[in-house]
């Protein structure tokens, strides 16, 4: 399913605009567009970590401190998130675009 | 659009505050999807070299953006005071120290590249440099390498 069915609000990007309304079909359908469907048990530990951090904290984590405290390394990050995996995880997580540097 | 960019970053400087600015662009690069490289030249070696890479300073003396009257930048100490000022503050913003930003990138997909007439100038084989290094190579192979690349120079 395409994320505009979603009945969602998105950005220009297709970022969700507002991380409540996520779900783990909004997961999927981004990971469809991002070209790395289906979603597997790392990715989702990736995309759970992500929600929860970014839940308890208020901010959206630096890539740095997924690959530290996420039990996925950067390697790993970038195999499951080929080529931008900043945009990738936040998008499948359901987050604005990142503005971090690291 | 992003598939395509690519980026090579040349690093000729050596002290802790111009170690920065290379790695993180070549890291953003990669976060985004752009392939990026490395090439370090000139006083740019300290930076992976294994014995320097973690005592790399910042100096007071000859910038003007420290502030300070430029005799007493240049009093004994001020140098470490700024570098462990400026460590201080990269360690709060959450980015690595330069050892572990090496590591990063290069986990990222970055190329890192020591230039050989700086390795030979300054007497450096392959086994006194961070074991991150791809590979020494020459100006002509790097600028085989960033083909089509923005190139810059740092």
């Amino acid at each position: 399913m395409a994320t505009k069915e979603l009945n969602v609000s998105l950005d220009a990007e297709g970022f969700l605009t507002d991380p409540n309304q996520w779900t783990p079909e909004i997961a999927e359908a981004m990971a469809e567009e991002e070209g790395i469907a289906p979603l597997t048990e790392r990715h989702w530990k990736v995309i759970n970590w992500v929600r929860e951090e970014a839940a308890r904290t208020g901010e959206f984590p630096s890539l740095r401190a997924i690959s530290k405290r996420s039990g996925v390394d950067t390697k790993e990050l970038y195999e499951l998130f080929p080529k931008g995996p900043a945009r990738k995880i936040a998008r499948c997580a359901g987050y604005p675009k990142p503005k971090g540097c690291i | 659009m992003s598939g395509e960019r690519k980026l090579a970053i040349i690093c000729s400087k050596g002290s802790l505050d111009m170690a920065y600015p290379g790695l993180i662009l070549a890291n953003a690069a990669r976060m985004m999807g752009i392939e990026a490289d490395l090439f370090f030249t000139f006083w740019g070696m300290d930076i992976i070299t294994k014995d320097k890479v973690d005592h790399l300073k910042v100096t007071p003396v000859g910038n003007p953006a420290m502030h300070m009257p430029q005799f007493v930048g240049g009093l004994p100490g001020m140098t470490d005071v700024a570098t462990a000022m400026m460590k201080r503050e990269i360690e709060r913003l959450d980015i690595p120290p330069v050892r572990e930003f090496l590591q990063m990138v290069h986990d990222a997909g970055c190329g890192i590249y020591a230039c050989k007439m700086a390795a030979e100038m300054m007497h450096l084989k392959r086994e006194d440099l961070v074991d991150e290094v791809d590979d020494i190579i020459g100006a002509m192979e790097f600028l085989e390498k960033a083909e089509g690349a923005q190139l810059l120079f740092i």
